[in-house]
């Protein structure tokens, strides 16, 4: 739900549980995006090598 | 004919072998998607649930998987905030088992609400004076942070790690890991939380009522405790049966010792926590309101005095001791048997959190209602297990899970 949905009122119930579902959702929603994006530009630059994380899991 | 798919270094059982085993347990788990089925398609009339236990066996199972998925949060807290390195080797396990009891938590919720095409309307139309808002609210995000930290770990199978974009994709996730990670404790602390407190806030329930602070009833604390202390138990225990399973052993002895010795001592802060809880209950809040001990317990035989004992002696007492102390903790008999129990004590916890709160009688016509799970409850139960054997299995065999194995075990 966002604000300006009929059923929102802005009180601090709505805004500190809607604010942070979309706090949380933001952070993993940017996180992603950015590890999607520079792994794009990496593979379009060709730099597919030289990482050495082959032992490295989480 | 998979070889090209199993990770180099490692060894694993024919294809052959391997299929007969998805197929045994993919019989079973054929078997909970029917039950399923009857449950979406004919309705919630499947069910034993009544008017008494508006919650069953499904809440029950779902709040102990996901106290028993606790062992995803923590150790990634430990190895990534906290800075315990060790742990690194059997953080992916403990990955894999949070994203298993965390979907199979998802799962069971979507057979619950009996109209799971409307599963939306709780993050839309959210009532945000209910605990249970936030546990679907930070579950399903939790879940979401669960998959960001799975699938690096996909992306590193042998074949799919030579595609570039993979390869740099898995590279980048772990590069950032410690942000997800944080936010995964952040949201893992309020989902633990508010499934305690949803029993403590229900004033009406004498069983489950507890005072607290500011809004959060002491429960809500005890429970996040708890998975904390109990989760990496249950990750112990995982890695021990696949040890067992494979004849291999996966992760070296410090780091095992390592994880115990935490899980013991979180244990052991948190048992004392829960007694001084159950004494304040039993001798100040539940007299406060007119009742006594024991009228909380029957001589029936799921509901007894005995529930208590097996819950905090067996389940929390001994288990915290032994691994405690490191004598007995480095015994792999003695701790295989404290994990088993602790195991056991987190299930049991969250067992009369659920269903014996609502047994109680509480009205002067009130009787202590029982409740015996139908088929249909029971095979959708067990569904979850059959599919965390599955991909417990599939993980295992393609992707690089262990990373201590290819040096625990050498192939000529």
């Amino acid at each position: 739900m966002f604000p300006g949905f009929f059923e929102w009122i802005w009180d601090g119930g709505h805004m500190l549980f809607m604010g942070g579902l979309w706090y949380a959702l933001g952070i993993i929603g940017l996180g992603l995006t950015y590890c999607i994006f520079k792994a794009a530009i990496e593979t379009a630059q060709g730099d597919g090598e030289g990482h050495g994380h082959g032992d490295e899991h989480h | 004919m998979d070889s090209a798919l199993i990770p180099k270094g490692v060894q694993r059982c024919s294809l052959g072998k391997f299929t007969l085993l998805i197929a045994v347990v993919g019989a079973v788990l054929l078997w909970g998607v029917y039950a399923m089925l009857l449950c979406w398609i004919k309705g919630l009339n499947q069910t034993n649930m009544n008017d008494y236990y508006g919650f069953a066996l499904w809440i029950w199972a779902d709040l102990a998987v996901i106290a028993l998925g606790g062992g995803a949060f923590f150790t990634g807290f430990l190895k990534y905030i906290v800075g315990k390195d060790e742990l690194k080797n059997i953080i992916n396990y403990a990955v894999l088992i949070g994203f298993i009891c965390y979907s199979s938590a998802l799962l069971i919720l979507a057979i619950d609400i009996g109209q799971p095409l409307r599963g939306w309307f709780i993050f839309w139309h959210a009532n945000v004076h209910s605990m249970l808002t936030e546990v679907a609210f930070c579950l399903s995000c939790y879940f979401a942070v669960l998959t960001i930290e799975y699938i690096p770990l996909i992306l590193e199978n042998r074949q799919l790690n030579k595609v570039p974009f993979f390869h740099h994709l898995a590279h980048n996730m772990h590069g950032i890991m410690a942000v997800f990670a944080a936010t995964g404790a952040f949201l893992s602390f309020f989902h633990q939380g508010s499934l305690g407190g949803v029993s403590g806030v229900l004033f009406g329930r004498p069983f489950g009522y507890r005072e607290g602070v500011f809004v959060w009833p002491w429960t809500f604390f005890l429970f996040t405790w708890s998975a904390a202390a109990y989760g990496p138990s249950f990750t112990l225990m995982c890695t021990k049966i696949l040890e067992k399973a494979s004849g291999k052993q996966l992760v070296k002895d410090n780091v095992v010792d390592l994880l115990a010795k935490i899980s013991g001592w979180m244990i052991l802060t948190y048992i004392i926590a829960k007694i001084a809880d159950t004494l304040y209950w039993a001798l100040v809040t539940a007299p406060a309101r007119g009742h006594t001990l024991m009228d909380f317990y029957s001589n029936n035989p799921v509901y007894g005095i005995w529930i208590l004992v097996l819950e905090i002696v067996l389940g929390g007492i001994i288990p915290a001791i032994i691994l405690v102390v490191p004598g007995t903790r480095r015994n792999g008999y003695l701790r295989m048997t404290a994990i088993i129990l602790g195991v056991i004590g987190v299930s049991v916890n969250r067992w009369v959190m659920v269903l014996q709160v609502m047994a109680v009688p509480v009205m002067p016509f009130d009787f202590w209602a029982m409740y015996y799970p139908s088929w249909q409850e029971v095979a959708t139960t067990i569904l979850p297990v059959a599919y965390g054997i599955i991909l417990i299995a599939l993980s295992y065999r393609y992707l690089p899970i262990f990373p201590q194995e290819p040096e625990l075990n050498p192939v000529d």
